[in-house]
């Protein structure tokens, strides 16, 4: 399964949620498909988009918020599972894309290559609801699933370990920040 | 406890008077206080983290949703959060209100403290860190006021160092 065809799956689901990506290939690929305001891409303070998830979901409890979280980044801030958790906001969803590697800084073995188990790691936080998926039908259920809007859940999506050439797009780091923001506020209005 | 409640009441009421709505916390002695009282208070979102660095990814989420924020941690708490502070909150500007105990300076009683209050105005300065040290019961309103007001205006971190002095009752 590749990680672009899961986000070409869901991307029109995403046009009315607040998405925060980690850095590197699920930044470069959900720009790819075309960059909206309502996307914000963490380039780096790894393994801090779940946070950032958090604190979106708490604040706006009436706005759905979807965070697409790597294997290497989650690892780096396993904590977050529990404080997800902990609060378990029914408005967030945390996509984990598993490649087993660290690819944009390239392609190390990450732990889930050696047996650590995301999946469990989540449910055994306390996330109410987690799923592994492998092929892009059951990714695309997992994303839009009703039932998943109705509580904090984790989806571990097994993906290959590839990605684009590179990861620099012309979309300034500031310009992003500064326009969603202000897409939330203007949402906030209406 | 002789962690000072009126003081700590206090700087609670700042906050307020600031708007805050958010509070992240991970639990230390001199913060007990701070704590309950934001986990009393029905109007504020308190969330209780397991690591530090998780509140600069919180209190940026709140930012993006308009939701004025802000963290209590030790300084140990700050030191383990520094690539967050870098690399989230300072490369895409960010406001942060950080309230840190300073342990570890004159009168630390626990050894463990010590190594982090050598460091921990070094750090700040050495990161550009706007910060001052909160001792002062008659201005402690408008310092906490006056650290929120740049920090939303820079777009940066500020820090306020807690105090034995402020925080303490021997």
């Amino acid at each position: 399964m590749l990680r672009l065809d899961c986000l070409r799956s869901v991307y029109s689901e995403l046009e009315d949620c607040l998405v925060v990506t980690i850095m590197g290939a699920v930044a470069a690929e959900l720009q790819s498909l075309g960059h909206r305001p309502n996307a914000f891409y963490l380039q780096h303070g790894m393994g801090l988009a779940s946070s950032i998830g958090l604190g979106l979901a708490l604040c706006l409890p009436e706005q759905r918020v979807v965070v697409f979280d790597g294997d290497g980044s989650l690892l780096m801030n396993l904590g977050s599972l529990t404080t997800m958790a902990r609060y378990r906001p029914r408005n967030l969803t945390h996509v984990v894309f598993d490649n087993e590697s660290l690819l944009s800084v390239g392609g190390f073995p990450t732990a889930t290559s050696t047996g650590t188990n995301l999946e469990g790691m989540a449910r055994s936080a306390g996330i109410p609801r987690v799923v592994t998926v492998r092929d892009i039908g059951n990714f695309q259920i997992a994303v839009c699933e009703p039932s998943n809007r109705k509580e904090l859940t984790t989806i571990v999506a097994k993906v290959e370990a590839t990605g684009p050439s590179g990861y620099v797009t012309d979309l300034s780091l500031l310009e992003n920040r500064f326009q969603f923001r202000r897409y939330i506020q203007s949402l906030k209005q209406h | 406890m002789p962690v000072s409640l009126a003081n700590s009441r206090l700087i609670y009421e700042a906050l307020k008077e600031c708007d805050i709505r958010l509070v992240s916390a991970l639990p230390e002695t001199w913060l007990v206080h701070l704590i309950r009282m934001a986990d009393d208070d029905p109007q504020m979102t308190l969330v209780r983290l397991a690591k530090e660095e998780e509140a600069v990814g919180i209190s940026a989420g709140a930012h993006f949703a308009g939701v004025k924020s802000a963290m209590l941690m030790q300084n140990h708490g700050f030191l383990a959060s520094i690539n967050g502070i870098v690399s989230l909150a300072q490369l895409y500007k960010i406001p942060l209100l950080m309230l840190i105990s300073y342990r570890g300076s004159f009168g630390e009683r626990d050894p463990w403290q010590t190594q982090g209050g050598n460091v921990t105005e070094a750090v700040l300065r050495a990161l550009g860190i706007p910060y001052f040290l909160l001792d002062s019961v008659e201005t402690l309103k408008k310092q906490i006021r006056h650290a929120q007001t740049l920090a939303e205006s820079s777009l940066q971190p500020v820090a306020i160092l807690l105090t034995r002095d402020l925080m303490w009752e021997e």
